[in-house]
């Protein structure tokens, strides 16, 4: 390892001390959630913990952490479809609808899914 | 200072990288016109899971916003410093909290929602314990709040065990060669709180007083409990 690579590596242990622990709103959803779930009994800690340390243990997580929220979200996908609850095809369809009601709402304004438009003709895919 | 000014500046620039690379939440607000408004792809996956969620009766909206505030605002390293202090200043207490952690952090009202039970390791002169989640990112929530960053970043969780003098000298922590340093690695069911060593000329300091100079790294054990000035 040489200089260089050392500096940058204690940068990514030692810095960021006072980050805030959700770098966007998403991640603090995600995470708020998945406790809740858990408090309404849908899982166990040790599960999730299983379910999250898989997403974590992939090959290509980035050294410095910031994907880590990204790696939550994919293992609460997941323990959701595992048990029934959402399945991949319906929360593609339904992130769409959001995506598209966003598009449509001026800013400032509060983003609702009854704003969505539908897809446009040749797009296809299912509706929320 | 310098160096942690150049420290701090890598790590904007290495969050507005990651956040720049995907197609963004910053950029969408940055713009200054009004046309409209654009959801990154996690947060539209998100909006979506709660909206399954909120529809099957599993989630309720409101009490998700109020776990994010209490995460954000509520719970903290500041409950884990009042339990070292009290350790520090009440040998009863001390006692209770080597034996059954869970029992004593619980009795100051810090209660872990998952279910988790708590073990307090003490650092002494000749040994010093550092606290990891190999696994994931496993932590004691209830007295110190969410985890850092860098806590739950591959390098830390994969170092901290093979080469933790190392680790903690890039923190700026040197130990003498004599001082053992022990690794605890958290699980989902347990998870450590290290009680620092009481610094110094603080015979007659109060609990409130003592409990500023327990710092989140101090308890995590990449620190030491700030000196008295």
């Amino acid at each position: 390892m040489n200089r260089r690579e050392a500096n940058s590596r204690a940068a990514m242990l030692s810095a960021g001390v006072d980050a805030p622990v959700f770098a966007e709103p998403w991640q603090a959803e995600a995470f708020a959630m998945t406790v809740a779930l858990h408090d309404k009994g849908l899982f166990s800690w040790s599960e999730w913990a299983e379910a999250l340390s898989a997403e974590v243990k992939k090959p290509g997580a980035a050294s410095d952490g910031h994907d880590y929220y990204e790696h939550w979200l994919a293992a609460l996908e997941k323990v959701l479809s595992a048990k029934g609850v959402a399945g991949k095809g319906d929360v593609d369809a339904l992130a769409a609808a959001w995506e598209r009601a966003a598009h449509v709402t001026p800013h400032g304004k509060p983003i609702l899914l009854e704003n969505d438009p539908g897809p446009t003709e040749g797009r296809g895919g299912p509706t929320g | 200072m310098a160096d942690a000014a150049v420290a701090a500046g890598f790590w904007v620039q290495a969050i507005a990288l990651a956040v720049g690379g995907s197609r963004s939440y910053f950029e969408a607000m940055s713009h200054d016109h009004d046309h409209d408004n654009e959801l990154d792809p996690f947060a539209a996956r998100v909006r979506a899971l709660e909206t399954i969620l909120t529809q099957k009766g599993l989630i309720d909206p409101a009490a998700v916003d109020v776990i994010v505030d209490t995460y954000e605002t509520k719970i903290g390293p500041r409950n884990g410093a009042k339990v070292v202090a009290k350790a520090w200043v009440d040998p009863d207490f001390a006692t209770w909290l080597k034996r059954d952690a869970t029992a004593a952090i619980g009795s100051l009202g810090y209660t872990g929602r998952q279910g988790e039970h708590m073990q307090a390791v003490f650092n002494t002169a000749d040994t010093h314990n550092l606290i990891v989640c190999t696994l994931c990112s496993c932590y004691p929530w209830s007295v110190l709040g969410l985890p850092p960053v860098w806590y739950k970043a591959p390098p830390y969780r994969s170092r901290a065990v093979i080469d933790p003098r190392g680790v903690l000298e890039e923190f700026g922590l040197t130990l003498p060669a004599t001082t053992r340093i022990r690794v605890w690695d958290s699980t989902a069911e347990l998870r450590y709180l290290v009680v620092p060593m009481r610094p110094k000329g603080t015979e007659d300091w109060s609990e409130e007083r003592l409990a500023e100079l327990v710092t989140r790294d101090a308890m995590i054990g990449t620190g030491l409990a700030r000196e008295t000035a």
